[in-house]
């Protein structure tokens, strides 16, 4: 069963995903108390065995499929990074300002799988339950993201660079 | 050697593989260097996520998310929400979260609705047609408060057909130049004076039910380009618009 315990546990998860999905701190939290106010009042619809972690997820993802369609979306990767004050520069040599730029010029449905699978170390099989599609294309979107990200990082997918401009 | 499926070597990257699809991948890449290179910018990007999102972990947590219901209330608040199904629950929580309209959205929602309103007029599109373009410039410079300018967009080929003057939200005066392709497609630029920029001229991007729309901040000016077109096409258009407004003349 879904305690206020257990949720207050996976509240700081439920915050970094949302903030990586969105790239907006406010939007983020928005999602997030969105989700706790939906699972309050659907509690009683969680099966008995299942993970309430994956059952949160699920529910917050399909709100923000929700919101896209709903609301106009803006992803500001600079904006996004100057929230993210606490990060370190770099990582592994790869400088973490480039990764996010990157990871906003991802489609939305491969961002999620991308971050479900290696920030939230999900399996695809819980990847596919959380998303609501099956497992193989948990695997071709995540090997598109893997791809496309490397490319954008080595400078190969300029794609729609907004400072050429200037 | 056979190569692994590309499936295989993403999975290894990500920790996923097992058993002996995993000791013939991890063969594999002990041998060739190429794909060892690949599965270790994989799994580098897994590491730089990590990195660049764990510390939101660590955020003080928001008033509104810390405050969440105690366990007794909890409880009633549940069995309440399962009998009403989530009536009015739904609006009370949106009541919490009102932002203030951000400046830029403002000009983004004004430029989308103006765009909306005269492009699918057939016979009174623009105020002033683009054959008094001199004429129409001068009197919305004038009514604007500011010199502006109609950019060309003949070299992604859109032709001005003209332009208007509209009243901006929060008082002021607006303008919108619109301009056609040879297919009959229509995109607007919306213009409004009185912006204040702390955003320098950074391009930005929304889009809703098919209409896209880039908007930008130069000086006091506020700039959005809509169309009903791919956001790589408007990202052209809008381009050359930029360049087209700050060309020396």
């Amino acid at each position: 069963m879904l305690s206020r315990s257990a949720v207050i546990e996976h509240l700081p998860r439920l915050r970094r995903y949302a903030r990586a999905l969105t790239g907006d701190r406010y939007a983020a939290d928005d999602l997030v108390q969105d989700t706790l106010e939906r699972a309050l009042s659907r509690w009683a619809l969680l099966r008995p065995g299942s993970q309430p972690v994956l059952w949160l997820l699920t529910i917050m993802h399909n709100l923000f499929e929700n919101q896209r369609r709903e609301a106009w979306r803006q992803v500001d990767a600079e904006q996004a990074l100057a929230e993210l004050a606490a990060r370190p520069e770099q990582c592994d040599g790869l400088v973490l300002a480039d990764l996010a730029r990157a990871l906003y010029r991802l489609p939305e449905e491969q961002r999620a799988v991308l971050l479900l699978v290696a920030l939230e170390d999900l399996s695809y099989a819980e990847t596919a339950q959380v998303l609501g599609i099956p497992v193989g294309t948990v695997m071709s979107r995540l090997a598109r993201a893997h791809t496309r990200l490397a490319r954008i990082l080595d400078g190969e997918d300029a794609g729609p660079e907004l400072k050429i401009v200037k | 050697m056979k190569r692994p499926a590309d499936e295989n070597l993403h999975a290894l990257a990500d920790g996923r593989l097992e058993g002996e699809a995993r000791r013939e991948a991890e063969a594999w890449i002990a041998q060739n260097p190429d794909d060892a290179e690949r599965v270790a910018q994989w799994r580098q990007q897994g590491r730089a996520l990590h990195a660049l999102f764990d510390p939101v972990r660590e955020e003080s947590m928001p008033a509104r998310l810390a405050a969440l219901p105690r366990p007794a209330a909890w409880r009633a608040a549940a069995a309440v929400a399962w009998v009403a199904l989530g009536l009015g629950m739904g609006y009370a929580a949106r009541g919490l979260i009102t932002p203030a309209p951000q400046p830029e959205l403002v000009l983004l929602r004004s430029a989308a609705v103006a765009h909306a309103a005269y492009v699918p007029e057939v016979r009174h599109p623009v105020e002033v047609a683009a054959d008094q373009e001199a004429h129409l410039v001068a009197w919305l410079s004038k009514r604007l408060g500011t010199p502006i300018r109609a950019p060309h967009l003949g070299a992604a080929g859109y032709a001005l057909l003209g332009g208007r003057l509209l009243p901006a939200e929060g008082g002021g005066n607006a303008a919108q130049f619109m301009y056609q392709s040879a297919t009959g497609q229509r995109v607007t630029l919306y213009l409004r004076t009185g912006e204040k920029s702390n955003t320098g001229t950074a391009f930005r991007y929304a889009q809703q039910d098919g209409l896209a729309v880039f908007y930008w901040v130069e000086g006091d000016t506020g700039y959005a380009l809509s169309g009903q077109l791919e956001r790589e096409q408007l990202l052209q258009l809008a381009t050359l618009a930029y360049r087209e407004l700050n060309a020396a003349h």
